[in-house]
């Protein structure tokens, strides 16, 4: 068994190796993470305030096409329980939700064919998808000059360093350009994207928005609250994962301890 | 099965069915009652941990296929759908994904312990062949069900190792458009990898069939490979090697669940969350690491189709090793010079899995002042390799000189028993004062 973690060791060393490293590049910087370790679970109010970050600003430019408001209220969601009446409520279905209906509510979409084969807007429901700001790719990159604003479904699966590539990214604007950089209009240099060189103009400045719990909006804040929202929703299940995990551990160990008894039992008179 | 069958039906029914199909008898004589060498160490657990895998990967497999679109423009979607919505989705994709790493870690470490012990040779040729059969399927599978995902690894991997046909001379393009069943990668191609991903396991599940048949017919090798003579030198499986066997389990799955839940996404590559787009070619092409070594024996040959024929000879050589390894010996306890080749051979496969993952051009850390970059080292690292099979192997059975074997298993394991006995007995005694 030595020798297995020895070669998965060394097979995992030149994965790690393999990241993709364009010379000028920055690594993101470390950040403590309520979620990190094998015991992390998300911050519901950090996750509840990225979300408002999210819609009040990336999403003019960016959607999520695979979240639907109903993911807000699912088990390990921000809005899994919600305050009714000076008391927090669980509820099982989220699309009975009230909070994730309001939220939902707050938006619009084209309803089904009514009987006249006529279709009308109607609010969202908790099953409809968060709305999308483009109606197909073009659109997207004629409104960015060129450069198409990516889904943030997946993100923090999608890029190596997860959060904390998109904590350093939002905050990443602050760097002095190499002096032979030329910069096109429209782009703008940031060390940690790859290459150095990004078409999102810098997003957050202290006090962009105000948050409904009363937190103070730096830029720093939002980073780390939209970071974490990211993480929460590329990988919603990962407070299920990390306690089926513990379990399953425990379990496998005890296991292994009753087989290996048992072994040494039954392979107790015999010589080898 | 080696030796006459020791079953014997005790009930009405037991009878009645041995005497029309004699399956329970089958199961009997092939993992009850089957003679084992006694000596086996945990490296022969690997077989048993490899048919647990394979059983792994067609239950998650089929629950997934009832829930993923084989369409461009939904496969992403649904593959979302299945870690966001299916209960417990985002359990079974990540054991089938892991899974397949895991399935390529056993099945390394079977191999590598056949070449150490000399499990290829007489009387087991047909065996190793088909092992070495197995091992190109489970390749085929996994490569195509890296591609069912539709991110962007999936696409550019299928891009390039489907283009990789288009080197042959003539038939290269026609072969290329018939993979794709089209002009380029597309809709059709992702149906017919899925559906072909689907095919392969099962076809797998056969070949492990012939595989545990060959098996049955000599028996197991053992780390000494010195051949069964007495039967003293064996041990029913049952309970011995179940009870072994189970315990090297548990303890793989150990491994296997500690990815599962705390580290789903550290076998897999990032890009494969971004969906295809066939506009926008990733900064680094590479496939999942159990493919690496190959992708580094590819890239060593500067032109495409000689790398290609390096690549599939590099399997190729493995179906013939029976023939090219001279040694009457077969384990290389006893081989003191082909145990250093071999050591050496390791690391030519850990070192041409690395050189796959990195970029050719990139200078080797700690070498680079040399000279050395990463296409060098692969190139070093594919002779080796080759020469390896067709020139060490085949010299060194003339010009080796063995050590002393044992008389036979039980004397071995005896042997080894007292040594053991006597280290044990001299750390007992108090050390001399200095
Ligand atoms: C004005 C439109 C706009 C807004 C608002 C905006 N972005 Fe972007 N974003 C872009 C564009 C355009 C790109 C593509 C940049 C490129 O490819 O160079 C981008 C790219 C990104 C990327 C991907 C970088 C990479 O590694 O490829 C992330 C992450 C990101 N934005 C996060 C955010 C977050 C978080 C917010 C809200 C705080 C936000 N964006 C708001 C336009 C926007
Ligand atoms: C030899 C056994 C098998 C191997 C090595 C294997 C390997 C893989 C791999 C590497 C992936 C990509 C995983 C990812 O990154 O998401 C995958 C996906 C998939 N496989 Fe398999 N597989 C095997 C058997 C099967 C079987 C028997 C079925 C169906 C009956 C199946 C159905 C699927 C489906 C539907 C997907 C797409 C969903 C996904 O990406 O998770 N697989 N497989």
């Amino acid at each position: 068994m030595k020798t297995i973690h020895a070669l998965l060791a060394a097979a995992l060393g030149a994965l790690a190796l393999a990241a993709p490293a364009a010379a000028a590049d920055r690594s993101p910087e470390p950040h403590q993470f309520s979620f990190d370790g094998p015991f992390g679970s998300y911050d519901r109010a950090a996750v509840q305030r990225g979300f408002q970050v999210y819609m009040e600003v990336c999403s003019a430019c960016h959607g999520m096409e695979h979240m639907r408001f109903r993911h807000l209220g699912d088990r390990g969601g921000p809005f899994e329980e919600v305050p009714i009446g000076g008391e927090m409520v669980r509820f099982d279905n989220p699309n009975d939700n009230p909070v994730v209906m309001a939220i939902a509510a707050e938006y619009m979409i084209d309803g089904e064919p009514d009987e006249f084969g006529d279709v009308n807007e109607r609010p969202r429901i908790p099953a409809d998808p968060f709305p999308y700001p483009y109606d197909n790719v073009q659109q997207g990159r004629a409104a960015n000059a060129g450069a198409y604003p990516p889904d943030l479904s997946v993100i923090t699966k999608a890029r190596y360093g997860g959060a904390e590539y998109i904590r350093s990214l939002m905050l990443g604007y602050d760097y002095e350009p190499p002096a032979d950089l030329e910069l096109r209009a429209g782009n703008y240099y940031n060390p940690y994207m790859y290459g150095s060189v990004i078409a999102m103009p810098p997003q957050l400045q202290d006090g962009l928005i105000s948050y409904e719990d009363g937190t103070e909006a730096t830029a720093e804040q939002m980073a780390e609250d939209v970071a974490h929202f990211f993480a929460w929703a590329s990988d919603p299940h990962m407070e299920s994962r990390k306690s089926m995990g513990l379990m399953v551990m425990i379990y496998l160990i005890i296991l292994a301890g009753l087989l290996f008894a048992t072994y040494r039992q039954v392979w107790s008179k015999i010589e080898h | 099965m080696s030796g006459p069958s020791t079953y014997e039906p005790k009930t009405g029914v037991t009878r009645w069915l041995d005497s029309r199909m004699p399956i329970v008898r089958l199961g009997w004589d092939s993992f009850v009652d089957f003679p084992t060498p006694r000596n086996l160490n945990y490296w022969y657990t690997f077989g048993g941990i490899l048919s647990v895998c394979l059983v792994i990967q067609i239950v998650t497999g089929i629950v997934l296929a009832m829930h993923y679109v084989p369409h461009v423009d939904m496969a992403f979607a649904s593959v979302q759908r299945i870690d966001r919505d299916v209960n417990y989705g985002w359990l079974i994709r990540s054991i089938h994904a892991v899974g397949a790493s895991m399935f390529f870690l056993a099945v390394y470490m079977h191999i590598f312990r056949g070449l150490y012990y000399g499990s290829y040779k007489a009387p087991r040729e047909l065996l190793w062949i088909l092992g070495v059969v197995i091992y190109l399927l489970m390749m085929a599978a996994a490569f195509m069900g890296y591609v069912l995902p539709w991110g962007q690894m999936s696409y550019w991997g299928a891009m390039v190792i489907t283009n990789l046909f288009g080197a042959l001379p003539v038939i290269g393009q026609p072969v290329v458009e018939w993979l794709w069943g089209g002009f380029s990668v597309g809709n059709e191609t992702l149906n017919r990898f899925f559906s072909l991903h689907y095919l392969i396991p099962f076809l797998i599940a056969g070949v492990v069939g012939l595989h545990i048949w060959a098996l049955h017919v000599p028996g197991n090798n053992n780390p000494t490979g010195i051949s069964v003579k007495t039967k003293a030198d064996t041990l029913p499986f049952h309970p011995y090697y179940t009870t072994k066997d189970g315990f090297g389990i548990v303890l793989f799955f150990i491994i296997f669940a500690f990815f599962v839940f705390y580290w789903p996404d550290a076998l897999g590559h990032a890009d494969n969350y971004i969906p295809a787009d066939p506009l926008v070619t990733p900064s680094h092409i590479v496939p999942e690491w159990y493919l690496l070594p190959f992708y580094a024996i590819l890239r060593a040959v500067p032109n495409t189709l000689g790398g290609v024929v390096l690549m599939f000879g590099a399997i190729g050589v493995l179906f013939i090793l029976p023939w090219l390894d001279t040694s009457k010996v077969r384990s290389m306890r006893y081989r003191p010079l082909a145990r250093w080749f071999f050591g050496f051979f390791v690391i030519a496969c850990l070192g041409l899995g690395w050189a796959g993952a990195e970029n050719p051009d990139y200078p080797v850390p700690g070498l680079g002042a040399i000279g050395v970059d990463f296409l060098l080292m692969g190139r070093v690292l594919t002779i080796y390799y080759f020469a390896y099979f067709l020139v060490i192997l085949p010299v060194l059975g003339f010009v080796e000189k063995p050590k002393a074997r044992p008389a036979s298993i039980e004397a071995a394991v005896l042997e080894e028993a007292a040594a053991r006995k006597g280290r044990a007995s001299k750390a007992a005694q108090p050390a001399p004062a200095e």
